[in-house]
This record gives structure tokens, C-alpha cells and sequence, in this order.
């Protein structure tokens, strides 16, 4: 199947790299800063200049392009994809190795477009497709921020991608199948706080790109949205955003979800993994207004059809016996209480909690590995903490708790076996 | 309306959320359910006594069934590292890994969460654990370690011979001069208990933590800031020595006075980043 799936993309890169020569035959000429259109002084406003700065803490922009104990926003390290290892590069404005030589067209161009300073298509771990929804003013006052910067020397290394992804003209068949140019438009049905959430959401916070399953080629069909997926190479599962029924976040109301960007948790459940990253580094720093919008626009989000039961393979009877006994033993009840239903404001539910019921228990089962602490938010200096228990559970003690806690109470969710709970306990902390 | 977040989210929605953190959410929300209570008073007050008493017998009630209260001490905070190091950061001497927390120099330990959290130091459960922390709340950690006074345990030693004993106890108390490697008591303390701010003690610790931070040193999986003093003696190191060294300091006998010495009474004979030490020869 691979070797097929190769042979055809071969097929496609080779009639792109026809068809790119075609239509784009001379290599693009940057814009200088010097001839653009937009002025210097324009992108030294520091009105303009702190605008961005809230944008670029929306967008989350440090939290992709800043490494570990790095300068923020220099960029120097890579994205691991299931295609390669993607560097992502320093926009700080330094001119060797950062944005110092860009104008404001070329980043105009990367953010809308998808488009290298060089006319190159880039590829869409850097999340296009839905920063073309972001508008012309909101990109300037990111890129007059972004050029405020005090620059950092700090080159990139170069993709490691297999054939025929390092092509990058084999993104033009990709950009025909996932990628839809366009800033967002608001919808006049809706109220201007609803739009207003839809831009944040669908745009700059670019939630869909984890959000949202991904196929074979890594893209995110058109219709899958907010649904939920496993974020590939990390092995997290973000879940469905409804509120609805069958929702990923069924029952959760406006102010659960604000709660939960604001301060990293909320009576429904406590942002851990990457999310924990989001609150700490993005949503925290969102005002409540577009908190609110971005609530009004995911409560709109569409009830989701059930998913038919799948039959479970043997007894699951034992196993979550097993699991209850580990439940009290190993003091999770201490925290999380024998109804399921946590401390409020201290510890979340398992009871009806979309981390521990969402369909694949790689959350759950990874939060029993790793436990950590809540996200550390303006409104949560001080969290508590849950224990790891990689260290006190082998596999078969951990699939039964997390069968467990996904069978009990309200929460009707599989049984996760032992061979899963070996992989993830192998996965790599990122 | 049925849980205090609920209520809290509508006081907040219109104000700022600040009044909303966790914490006073439970407390904010009973008081307004009790000025609601208040409120029926005046109309119906039998009613209203009657429904207040249930009120508070069915919370206390439901909250006792269920889950003790949470106390709100940093050590119910910091679950996460105690399970691993101890309650009072004795570490875990029988399994012979996890290091003991209690009694080192709080900056040295605050160091070590920074160290994970920026890469320097590699281990993945703890770079997990401490990545979201802040300094503030790092500092406060290291405290309440630095100042947990509890005995020591003692770890299993594989087998060595006399032989290696014998150049551990010369490395650690004299070092070897001729291959520039200083003796561990010349800045960790005539007694190895660490000196004031920054100088971990290695009295107490297991073989199998020694030997596993002298090799991650030489690997580049342990480092801190430049220059790292520590990077350069675990390299002039030979893999026996690594042996000889950690087994001697983890067959020690503890001293008297296990407390750190204090600041300023070692004078380190090599350039430390985390000491602010030029030292006198490098």
C-alpha cells in the first residue's frame, strides 16, 4: 500500500513540477523593505506594535517557533512530522538568519498564501490554512510586533523530509486538496460576537490544525471540523469542541470554556499536554471578550452523530474490576473522589470529563503515566498537582484504571489494553 | 446551578475573572447562595432556616462521603514531585534512584528545575513535570525541600572491590592532581554535605543516581550554566572512575552535622557558572 501510495504521489509531484514550471517559471523577487508599500514609521506605532503583540500571543506564535530554554521566538527547532522533521525558523527580525530582510508583502505572502519570500511553497506545519483567514490589518500589526523584536543570530537546519516530500513542488497537489485561500468573511446571520470567535477559532488561534483528525497526507479534510484527532508523532488526542450532544464537550457551557483558557481549568476538566502549553503561553493572555466569542462560537459547533458501538473483543469485566481496585489503592479516590466527580477548582472530574472518554484513552492513559502539574496561568500561580504513576504501575495496572475511570460513572467510553498503554508509555516527551 | 463554578461564571461574566480563581470560586459561590438564602428570609423564615440547615448538612454531607477536603499546604500542591522523591524529599534510598531533595542548598535545587525545564538537564518525566513552572513557584519548591530535615537511608551498592574503593576515597577526598580532577570535597564540603547557595551535599545519594549524573555529564544529558565546572571534571573521568567514585561517596558514612556548609567556605578551584566562580586555575 505505501509503495502505491508513493508511485502515484510520484506521479502528481512530476505533472506539478510540469505544470509549476509552466505557470511559475521565473523564481519570485522578494520585496525589499525599502520598496514596500508599508512604511517604517507605520511599523514602528506602538499602538500597531502592541496590537501585535496580543495577536501574536492569540495565534501562539512563540509556542511553535521558540526551542526549549530558547530566545522566544528564534525559532531552532524542528517539528516532527510522520513525513520528516520540519525546522522551524526564527522571525525574529535578524538579518542573516530572521525576518530583518522581510517587508511586510512577504510575510503578507507566508501567512496568507503559504508562500516563501522566494515564491517557494511552504509547508503546512505552519498552519496556512488557517492563517489565511487572518486579516490584512491584524497581519501588519503581527509583523510590525514581530520586527520590535531584539533580533537573535540563530540559523535553521535544513528539512529532513522523505521522498517525495522534500519536493516542494509536491505541494501543489497538496494545496489543491486541503487548502483554501481566502481572510475570513464574516457570516451576516451571525452576531458580531459569534464572527468574532469564528475569526479567532478558524484563524489566528488556528485550533482545527490539532483539533481535527488528519488523513494519510497530513491534510484536514474540508468538512472535519473541531471534531477531534490524534496529533500526529505527539500522541495527544485533542478533542471535539461541541457542546452539543455527542460533543466532545457536551455539557459544557459558556463559562467552563472560558475558565478553561483563562486559568487552565474549569469545572468540566484541566488542560494538560499541549493544551497545557496553549493556556499557558496563548489563551491566558486573551481578553474575556474574545474568551467569551471564541465560548459563543464553539457552543455553536453542531451536535455529532454517535459512533456505533463497537463490540468489545473479550470480557472487559475483570480488567475494570482490577481498575477499581487500583482506583482506591493507588489514591486516586483521595483526590478525584469515588463518584468521579474531583475537588472543584482543585481537581477535575473523571465523571463525564472529554479527556478521559475521548475515543482513542491516549489522554487518560498518558495523564496516569505522567501526571504534572495544571497549567500555571495569571489566575493559577500556584497549581496543585497529580502524581505520575510510571513509575508505580506496570502496563496491565494502568490499562485497568484507565478502563476503569473511562467505563464508570456517567462515562461509557472502551477499555484500553495493555499493548497501548506499553506504546505510549515509549512515547516521547514534546 | 448546581455547582459553585456555575455561579461563579455568572458573577464573572460581566466583571473580570480575577475574583473568579480557584480557590475563592467554592466560597464565592456559597456566599451568594447564602445572600440568596438571606433574601428568603425576610419572606418565609422558617422555610428559609429549614433550607439553609439542609443546605449546609447536604454539602458537608456529599463533600465527606466523597473526598476529604484538600488542604492547602504546598506539600498537597506538589504531589507530583513527592511521589518520586518523598513527602519530605527523603528520595526513594531502597530503589536506589531518586535522588534525596530534603536539606540542599535551595538555589541549587531551584537551578535543577530550571536546568530540566530549559533542556539543559535531560529527563524527560522531570522536563514534564517542571515545564510549566515558574520561577516564583520554583523558588518555593526548592524551600520547602531545602528545609526538610529527615534521616538518611542508606542504598544498595553493587559489588566492588577494595581496590576501587580505595580510589574512590582518593578521588573524592584528595582527587588526582595529575590528571587535573579535584577532589569532590573542595567545593562540595570537607564533609560532602554541600555549601550555601548553590552546592549540592553527596552524602546519602544512591550509587546508581551518582554514577547515572557523572555519565550524563559526559554525554552532554546533564549541564547547567557556563561555565559548567561539573562538565569538565565528569570528563576528565574515566569510566572506572566513575565506578570507583560513586561508590565511594554512596559507602560513606554520614557525618555528624549532615547540614550544608555555609556560603563562602570553600573556595572552588575551578571556573563555576553556578557559583559566579572564576576559580584559580582551570
Amino acid at each position: 500500500m505505501k509503495w502505491l501510495l508513493r508511485l502515484l504521489l510520484l506521479i502528481v509531484v512530476l505533472v506539478a513540477l510540469l505544470l509549476g514550471w509552466l505557470f511559475f517559471g521565473g523564481a519570485h523577487q522578494p520585496t525589499s523593505p525599502a520598496m514596500s508599500k508599508v512604511t517604517a514609521a507605520t511599523l514602528h506605532d506602538p499602538a500597531l506594535i502592541a496590537r501585535g503583540e496580543y495577536l501574536a500571543a492569540v495565534g501562539d506564535c512563540a509556542g511553535c517557533h521558540t526551542a526549549q530554554g530558547g530566545a522566544a521566538f528564534a525559532g531552532g527547532r524542528s517539528l516532527a512530522t510522520p513525513f520528516g522533521n520540519i525546522p522551524v525558523p526564527n522571525i525574529t527580525p535578524d538579518r542573516e538568519t530572521g525576518l530583518g530582510n522581510w517587508s511586510f508583502e512577504d510575510f503578507w505572502q507566508a501567512l496568507h498564501d503559504g508562500k516563501g519570500r522566494h515564491g517557494e511553497w511552504l509547508y503546512p506545519a505552519f498552519s496556512y490554512t488557517s492563517y489565511t483567514k487572518v486579516t490584512h490589518d491584524d497581519a501588519l500589526a503581527m509583523f510590525a510586533y514581530l520586527q520590535s523584536l531584539p533580533s537573535v543570530h540563530l540559523p535553521s537546519t535544513a528539512p529532513t523530509l522523505e521522498f517525495p516530500y522534500s519536493v516542494r513542488n509536491s505541494l501543489t497537489a497538496w494545496r489543491a486538496l486541503y487548502f483554501k485561500e481566502g481572510v475570513y468573511k464574516p457570516d451576516p446571520n451571525q452576531s458580531a460576537q459569534w464572527n468574532r470567535g469564528a475569526y479567532l477559532v478558524q484563524g489566528l488561534g488556528h485550533c482545527n490544525e490539532c483539533h481535527a483528525a488528519r488523513d494519510s497526507l497530513g491534510g484536514t479534510p474540508q468538512d472535519m471540523h473541531l471534531t477531534g484527532g490524534q496529533i500526529p508523532q505527539q500522541n495527544w488526542y485533542a478533542p471535539d469542541l461541541s457542546t452539543r450532544q455527542n460533543g466532545g464537550l457536551q455539557g459544557w457551557n459558556e463559562q467552563d470554556i472560558v475558565d478553561l483558557l483563562k486559568t487552565g481549568q474549569s469545572s468540566k476538566g484541566t488542560a494538560f499536554g499541549p493544551m497545557a502549553d496553549v493556556v499557558a503561553t496563548s489563551t491566558q493572555h486573551m481578553t474575556n471578550d474574545d474568551l467569551h466569542a471564541v465560548a459563543t462560537y464553539l457552543g455553536s459547533l453542531p451536535a455529532r452523530t454517535l459512533a456505533p458501538e463497537e463490540p468489545s473483543p473479550f470480557n472487559a469485566k475483570a480488567l475494570v474490576q482490577q481498575g477499581e481496585k487500583i482506583y482506591t489503592q493507588q489514591h486516586c479516590v483521595d483526590c478525584h473522589g469515588k463518584d468521579g466527580n474531583g475537588v472543584a477548582g482543585i481537581y477535575p472530574p473523571l465523571n463525564g470529563n472529554s479527556s478521559v472518554t475521548e475515543p482513542s484513552g491516549i489522554n487518560a492513559t498518558r495523564a496516569v503515566l505522567l501526571g504534572g502539574f495544571a497549567p500555571l496561568t495569571a489566575a493559577n500561580p500556584r497549581p496543585y498537582s497529580m502524581p505520575p504513576f510510571a513509575q508505580q504501575l506496570n502496563d496491565a495496572d494502568v490499562a485497568a484504571v484507565v478502563s476503569y475511570i473511562r467505563g464508570s460513572w456517567a462515562n461509557k467510553a472502551p477499555v484500553v489494553l495493555e499493548r497501548d498503554v506499553s506504546k505510549y508509555r515509549q512515547t516521547p516527551i514534546d | 446551578m448546581t455547582s459553585g463554578f456555575d455561579e461563579c461564571g455568572m458573577l464573572s461574566r460581566s466583571a473580570s475573572l480575577a475574583p473568579c480563581a480557584p480557590g475563592h470560586r467554592v466560597a464565592r459561590a456559597y456566599n451568594r447562595r447564602m445572600n440568596t438564602n438571606t433574601r428568603l428570609h425576610h419572606a418565609k423564615p422558617f422555610g428559609a432556616a429549614v433550607l439553609l440547615v439542609v443546605a449546609i448538612l447536604f454539602s458537608t454531607a456529599s463533600r465527606a462521603a466523597d473526598a476529604p477536603p484538600i488542604p492547602d499546604t504546598l506539600q498537597q500542591r506538589i504531589m507530583a514531585c513527592t511521589t518520586c522523591h518523598g513527602v519530605h524529599g527523603e528520595g526513594t534510598p531502597d530503589s536506589g534512584y531518586f535522588p534525596r531533595l530534603a536539606g540542599k542548598p535551595a538555589a541549587y535545587l531551584a537551578r535543577q528545575m530550571q536546568d530540566f525545564k530549559n533542556g539543559l538537564r535531560k529527563y524527560a518525566p522531570m522536563e514534564y513535570t517542571v515545564r510549566q513552572l515558574s520561577p516564583a513557584y520554583m523558588q518555593e519548591i526548592a524551600e520547602y525541600f531545602a528545609a526538610q530535615q529527615v534521616p538518611y537511608g542508606r542504598s544498595p551498592l553493587p559489588p566492588v572491590s577494595a581496590a576501587t574503593l580505595q580510589r574512590g576515597e582518593q578521588l573524592v577526598s584528595k582527587g588526582d592532581p595529575a590528571r587535573q580532577i579535584p577532589a569532590c570535597a573542595s567545593c562540595h564540603g570537607s564533609q560532602l554535605t554541600g555549601v550555601q547557595p548553590s552546592t549540592p551535599g553527596l552524602v546519602g545519594l544512591p550509587y546508581d543516581y551518582l554514577s547515572a549524573q557523572l555519565g550524563s555529564w559526559r554525554t552532554h544529558t546533564r549541564g547547567t550554566v557556563t561555565p559548567d565546572c561539573m562538565a569538565l571534571v565528569a570528563n576528565r573521568l574515566s569510566a572506572s572512575d566513575i565506578t570507583a567514585v560513586a561508590a565511594a561517596l554512596a559507602s560513606r558514612q554520614l557525618p555528624a552535622d549532615t547540614h550544608a556548609q555555609a556560603a563562602g567556605s570553600v573556595t572552588p578551584p575551578l571556573p563555576c557558572g553556578v557559583l559566579g566562580a572564576t576559580g584559580d586555575r582551570t
